[in-house]
């Protein structure tokens, strides 16, 4: 297991060497989006309309986060459950997006997506999401305002904490249950 | 008849939401701190230390403990010598909402259909029951989405019995995975109707981590279902280790000669409930 230092957007050639199981700690920006943003990009995208953010590199984090306190860019902003975004994820890294960061399984589709357009999943620590705030230096709405909690935003993170959940080379790091389905 | 004044419960609702937000109840984090000193694997052992540094800079900073807030669950039990002034449900909703605006809360209530943000986190979800005494108890539960997704709710045969509440619970938690944010503490409803069983599930996670069940049987087979939950060996976020589950709490009632109501409650590790009695 390695761990990288990253600069996001990411390159093919950044992804390509990752390994589930390796740890990334990614500076640059990100964006985030969750549910009702995703739905709104791919409608946006049925439309032929332009979209807020360029998608080529991108890393999408999974992230709703709580109002920010005075002084400080964000407040907590831990991930949220990513196969929410099954849905949506495979046809966004057809057009380019290089990573997302959530927690919980992937479907079978964005596992082969990431295989086909050389994607990485990160996994970030559910639930510590006033820690992780820590790393994130800039925030700003960029679209869906109206959203709330679920606008997009462009976020500045420096060293966050990243585990290579599935890689683009089809494997998983996730502990497979002791249990016979 | 004791008389308790809207402006006491709004208060206390107020101060409930804060709280629940911000600070790790002590026995949840002994439970993780124990949890990381018997755990072998580095990356249980690397998330646990995460979970504590979180509990510990969430009580600094103020900031919440997870970005999801929840929604504000609350349990009631009015006491039949209590007099309340004025409509209690409009009194604790109101509460809720400024608890969480002033806490900096996020607001994680929407419209099922049309998905649009409530913006105020409201409406509360209440439940009542009616005791004797002259207290007023509110149990306050922040829960956040993605355990609550987890959760599910069966209707076994009777015949199906104990076997098939340990077979529907441990495939459940199986099927959940890393998703629900383990360790997770796992409510279990068992009898009473349809509708009643998830009440029960939920209400069983307002016991506190360390209360044992005081039914010597239940705490026995919240015992063998800790156990096996544990042995899926899912653990911390479901990175592999030994722990996947915190607890569990069984709560029952009586239930209708033809069926076996089941429910699980799923609740992620930072088990936000507080509670006051007036």
């Amino acid at each position: 297991m390695a761990t990288y230092t990253m600069t996001a957007p990411l390159k093919d050639e950044d992804v390509a060497k990752l390994r589930a199981g390796d740890v990334v700690k990614l500076s640059g920006i990100i964006y985030t989006a969750r549910d009702a943003a995703h739905k709104r990009l791919c409608d946006m995208l049925d439309n032929n309309e332009e979209l807020p953010f360029e998608l080529q590199g991108a890393v999408i984090y999974y992230v709703g986060p709580s109002p920010a306190p005075e002084g400080r860019p964000i407040g907590s902003a831990g991930p949220t459950t990513s196969y929410r975004m099954d849905t949506y994820a495979p046809r966004l890294h057809s057009l380019g997006v290089k990573a997302s960061v959530g927690k919980g399984k992937r479907s079978p589709e964005v596992r082969k997506a990431l295989q086909k357009h050389t994607g990485v999943y990160f996994g970030a620590t559910g639930g510590a999401g006033a820690l992780l705030s820590q790393c994130i230096t800039g925030a700003e709405v960029i679209a869906f305002d109206d959203l709330g909690p679920e606008a997009i935003r462009k976020l500045t993170v420096d060293n966050f904490p990243l585990l290579v959940v599935n890689d683009s080379h089809g494997e998983e790091q996730y502990a497979k249950p002791n249990f016979e389905f | 008849m004791k008389v308790i004044k809207a402006e006491q419960i709004h208060d206390a609702v107020v101060d409930l939401v804060l709280k629940a937000a911000r600070y790790l109840p002590e026995d949840v984090k002994t439970a993780i701190r124990v949890a990381r000193n018997n755990e072998t694997s580095e990356s249980a052992k690397e998330v646990l230390g995460q979970l504590l540094e979180n509990a510990d800079l969430a009580k600094e900073s103020g900031l919440p403990l997870c970005q999801d807030t929840g929604l504000g669950v609350f349990y009631v039990e009015i006491g039949s010598d209590v007099q309340i002034e004025g409509n209690i449900t409009e009194i604790i909703n109101n509460a809720m909402i400024e608890g969480y605006d002033k806490g900096l809360l996020r607001k994680s209530s929407c419209h099922p259909l049309t998905r649009k943000n409530t913006m105020d986190n409201s409406p509360a979800v209440i439940h009542y029951s009616h005791v004797a005494g002259d207290k007023l108890t509110i149990k306050h539960m922040a829960k956040g989405g993605g355990s609550e997704n987890m959760s599910r709710c069966t209707m076994l045969t009777p015949a199906q019995g104990w076997e098939g509440i340990k077979e529907f619970v441990v495939r459940r938690m199986a099927e959940a995975g890393p998703n629900p944010c383990p360790p997770t503490i796992v409510g279990i409803g068992i009898g009473g109707t349809f509708d009643l069983a998830p009440a029960l599930a939920k209400e069983a996670l307002f016991r506190p981590l360390s209360a044992e069940n005081p039914d010597p049987e239940l705490a026995a087979m919240e015992q063998e279902l800790l156990d096996e939950i544990n042995q899926l060996g899912i653990g911390p976020m479901g990175l592999g280790g030994q722990t996947t589950c915190l607890g569990v709490k069984i709560a029952i009632q009586p239930c209708h000669i033809a069926s076996l109501p089941l429910a699980i409650n799923v609740q992620c590790h930072s088990s936000r409930i507080k509670e006051v009695t007036l």
